[in-house]
């Protein structure tokens, strides 16, 4: 049982340090992408799993806490698309305009706010 | 063990943390301020979970959880205010 | 399984909602000693109340029967395939990511859904925002607009059939 625990820390630990890297590459991303739209792929997607990876592996390390962190994982799992769903289609009724070279579909692009 | 990995884990989400932070300073309009903003919260959330297995307090789970419900409604809020303004 | 949304019945989702409130209770307390479990029964009763209302004035949201073997089945199913999915793409993007030319070819494009149910929308909208690469920009009845990271078409249907063909045919089978 002791070292059943042990096991399951580092494993843990591991797990988080993964999650934790996934993290920094959606910031990355962030930093390297050119538009507005294509950052909210990096940034709240990518930390999207970076987060589940890091909270589960915290978790693991104390397993009396896991059912508490769960309901952050899956509050995290059901908010996240909402939100940048909402920032994205704020960002293109607002007018922000893709980068140049972003191909586009002329019903959906740019309507600018025109939108009811 | 764990509690080095744990501590290596919060120590690369502080780095990328404060990328988003660059970001967020550097973003050329209001949108790109929200996402790196989004971002910002989404890997403070970890942390804040992290630290409470470093201090041993099950007590700042509660508050991520808080703090995740209201940064959803923040991101929210902006995004509306940016849509039609309030 | 009929095609027109039609509401559960009132008893249904008050005893649904009131196990997921008192769920949500237990594990927020994190105990299971007696006096907690009564008081989150009681508040989670009163808070399915105020949910039933809110349903109540609400547009139907999925046809049929609200719980049925195959429908339960599809969710149970659906939860592993969206996880893979997720996975998978996030490596897609954490590669684009570092290498160090950006390969992006970001692009605009149109589908179209089959589905019928408004709670189906939502969850397909959803899906297709949590699996980066794509995101959905605006949903205007059955056509959803999406952001493309990789676009590599902009025809109507194949977009469709990139983005949502795997997504689509599960949904189906849950929200009919």
């Amino acid at each position: 049982m002791e070292t059943f625990t042990a096991v399951l820390g580092v494993a843990g630990g591991v797990i988080a340090v993964i999650g934790a890297l996934f993290l920094f590459l959606g910031a990355l991303g962030i930093y390297r992408m050119p538009d507005v739209y294509n950052r909210l792929h990096a940034g709240t997607k990518a930390t999207t799993l970076g987060n589940i990876l890091t909270l589960v592996g915290f978790g693991l390390t104390h397993p009396e806490w896991l059912p508490k962190i769960a309901l952050v994982v899956l509050f995290v799992i059901l908010t996240n698309p909402l939100s940048s769903h909402a920032l994205a289609r704020a960002a293109i009724r607002s007018g922000v305009r893709p980068v140049a070279g972003t191909t586009s579909d002329e019903d959906c692009a740019l309507t600018g706010g025109q939108k009811p | 063990m764990a509690e080095t990995l744990v501590l290596v884990a919060l120590g690369i989400a502080l780095l990328a943390g404060m990328l988003a932070t660059v970001q967020l300073v550097r973003g050329p309009d209001a949108a790109t301020r929200a996402v790196a903003l989004d971002a910002i919260t989404l890997i403070t959330l970890p942390m804040m979970v992290g630290l409470a297995l470093v201090v041993g307090r099950s007590i700042y789970i509660d508050v991520a959880l808080v703090y995740a419900i209201l940064s959803f409604l923040g991101v929210v809020a902006f995004a509306r205010y940016l849509d039609r303004g309030i | 399984m009929s095609d027109t949304p039609i509401k559960a019945p009132v008893a249904v989702l008050f005893v649904f909602n009131w196990i997921l409130l008192w769920v949500l209770w237990v594990l927020m307390v994190g105990t299971l000693a007696s006096q907690e479990l009564a008081v989150g029964g009681f508040v989670a009763a009163i808070g399915a109340v105020f949910a039933v209302k809110v349903a109540e004035d609400g547009p139907p949201l999925m046809g049929g029967t609200l719980l049925s073997p195959r429908r339960a089945l599809g969710l149970a199913l659906y939860v592993p395939y969206l996880i893979w999915q997720i996975v998978l793409s996030n490596l897609d993007v954490a590669r684009r990511v570092v290498s160090p030319s950006l390969p992006i070819a970001p692009g605009i494009v149109r589908i179209k859904t089959t589905l019928k149910s408004p709670l189906g929308r939502m969850v397909l909208a959803n899906s297709i925002t949590l699996t980066p690469g794509t995101l959905t920009l605006d949903v205007d009845g059955d056509e959803l607009c999406i952001h493309w990271i990789d676009a590599q078409t902009g025809d109507i249907e194949a977009a469709t059939k990139a983005i949502v063909g795997g997504f689509e045919k599960r949904l189906e089978v849950i929200f009919g």
